[in-house]
């Protein structure tokens, strides 16, 4: 899971970020620094964003309480 | 004689009215309505009755008015209140709280007694419901995979976060058994902990239809769950349970879908604006830094260390000027003394004494200065010295005087 939240963390701390440079308390080289960092946290989310088209998966039991992942099919019919 | 107690009529009234009140409390009747008056103060008078016996009952207005179907004789009814007496005519009537509609009126009584449960045992709290995450990567659907709901979530999902992964646990939505596969649907979820969020849910139905998310079973399991569920039950204006449990809830499946992802060209929108904002911040740090460094460079206090130095090395080339004439005039000063020494020497030379004709004496052997004759005996040896060599004698006589 904590792979999952990985985005949100980046976008988080590039918001962090701009404030920080935004307050202007920081030294040229603290700034320096962390401008890096939001370039790069930038660069991920990016990139994160434009991954490839999502997967659909099903969840199926195959019995002994064990559980599988097939593609979905979505079937037209019913309610 | 024995005293025998005599009521008044208001007396045993009012005891009549205190037994009935006390030994039955709020309480669910079942009949029909017979001789429904709409009263002009807004209060409403009807006769509950069935096959047997009936009950003379009030609805007052303030709750009157807020019911959501109109009362006509005939309907078969289910309400809820107490029997009290009504004093002045000596008649035992039921008060209404609440009314429904018979039919309907079963499971509305099933979802209001649970929905008091559960509420009592604080399964509705606030401060239980999860956040639901902001960028879930994998989102678990609860729900029909042959319904409208599946297709609209998904390709909502797909629409607004292209890099979302769904995953389906296919249930029954309605009929036996459906309220069990939604319950068990959302522990498998937790216990394969595959999924950041979980969208529990069913497009829109009768008040039948949607019943499973009614249920207490299903309920308890959107609570246990550690993961994030929202609700999103086709029913926009009444809450099911599984609403209130819910840790959000979606007024339709495609509303939940929605909710659950953000739109990514939104979210594309927002990096590109903070990396402008880091850029122009930074671009404007450095150039602020530029200034400063300028500013500094171009001071007082960044030229004065110079200006030090070459007052100094003035000072340094008029001294070393000094320290040659100085040494020149001590140089100078040095000969002329030296000169008068050696005249001073010379004139005190014994050797220049001589030269004027004096003599030295040296006893023998000696060759001890002599300058007293009393250091002197008769024939001893002496050595005179002159200006131009010397001679050797002997003391012949002594003199004190010359």
């Amino acid at each position: 899971m904590t792979q999952k939240n990985s985005f949100e963390k980046a976008l988080n701390r590039l918001e962090e970020i701009v404030s920080q440079l935004e307050s202007g308390d920081l030294s040229l080289d603290e700034s320096l620094k962390i401008f890096q960092e939001g370039i790069e946290l930038s660069r991920f989310c990016t990139k994160k964003l434009s991954e490839a088209e999502s997967k659909v998966k099903k969840l199926v039991k195959t019995g002994s309480g064990k559980f599988k992942l097939e593609d979905l099919e979505i079937e037209d019919k019913e309610e | 004689m024995e005293q025998i107690k005599i009521y008044t009529v208001s007396e045993i009234t009012r005891e009549v009215k205190a037994l009935l009140e006390l030994n039955l409390p709020t309480l669910w009747i079942e009949g029909e309505i017979s001789n429904f008056i709409h009263h002009s103060s807004g209060h409403r008078y009807f006769t509950l009755k069935d096959e047997n016996a009936q009950i003379k009952s009030v609805l007052w207005r303030d709750i009157g008015d807020f019911l959501r179907f109109e009362i006509e004789d005939g309907m078969k009814v289910v309400v809820y209140g107490n029997i009290s007496v009504y004093e002045k005519q000596g008649q035992y009537q039921f008060y209404v709280e609440d009314i429904l509609p018979a039919g309907l009126g079963k499971l509305e009584l099933a979802f209001r007694q649970l929905k008091e449960k559960l509420f009592k045992e604080g399964l509705f709290e606030e401060e239980h419901k999860k956040p639901i995450p902001e960028f879930p990567q994998t989102i678990g659907i609860v729900t029909s995979p042959t319904g409208a709901a599946i297709q609209d979530m998904i390709h909502i999902l797909h629409r607004r976060m292209p890099s979302v992964e769904i995953i389906l646990n296919p249930v029954k939505v309605q009929g036996d058994g459906a309220a069990r596969e939604i319950a068990q649907a959302i522990k498998d979820f937790n216990q394969l902990q595959n999924v950041d969020v979980i969208i529990v849910g069913r497009g829109g139905g009768s008040l039948e239809d949607l019943w499973a998310f009614n249920e207490e079973i299903v309920a308890r399991a959107i609570y246990a769950s550690e993961i994030p569920v929202v609700s999103a039950v086709g029913h926009e204006i009444d809450f099911t349970i599984a609403d209130l449990v819910a840790d959000l809830r979606a007024p339709t499946p495609s509303a939940a879908a929605e909710l659950v992802v953000r739109d990514r060209r939104e979210v594309v929108t927002q990096i590109k604006n903070l990396t402008q904002s880091l850029i122009e911040y930074q671009l404007s740090q450095i150039q602020e830094a530029k200034i400063r460094v300028k500013t500094a460079v171009e001071s007082y206090g960044m030229k004065k260390p110079w200006d030090i130095l070459t007052q100094k090395g003035q000072r340094i080339d008029e001294l070393v000027k000094n320290m040659g004439w100085l040494v020149n005039q001590s140089v100078k000063n040095s000969k002329q003394n030296l000169a008068n020494l050696m005249g001073k020497l010379n004139a005190l030379s014994p050797l220049s004494i001589l030269e004027r004709g004096y003599s030295v004496c040296y006893k023998l052997p000696e060759l001890k200065l002599v300058k007293d004759v009393d250091k002197l005996k008769l024939e001893d040896s002496v050595e005179v010295r002159l200006h131009k060599g010397k001679f050797k004698g002997k003391v012949e006589r002594i003199e004190k005087n010359w």
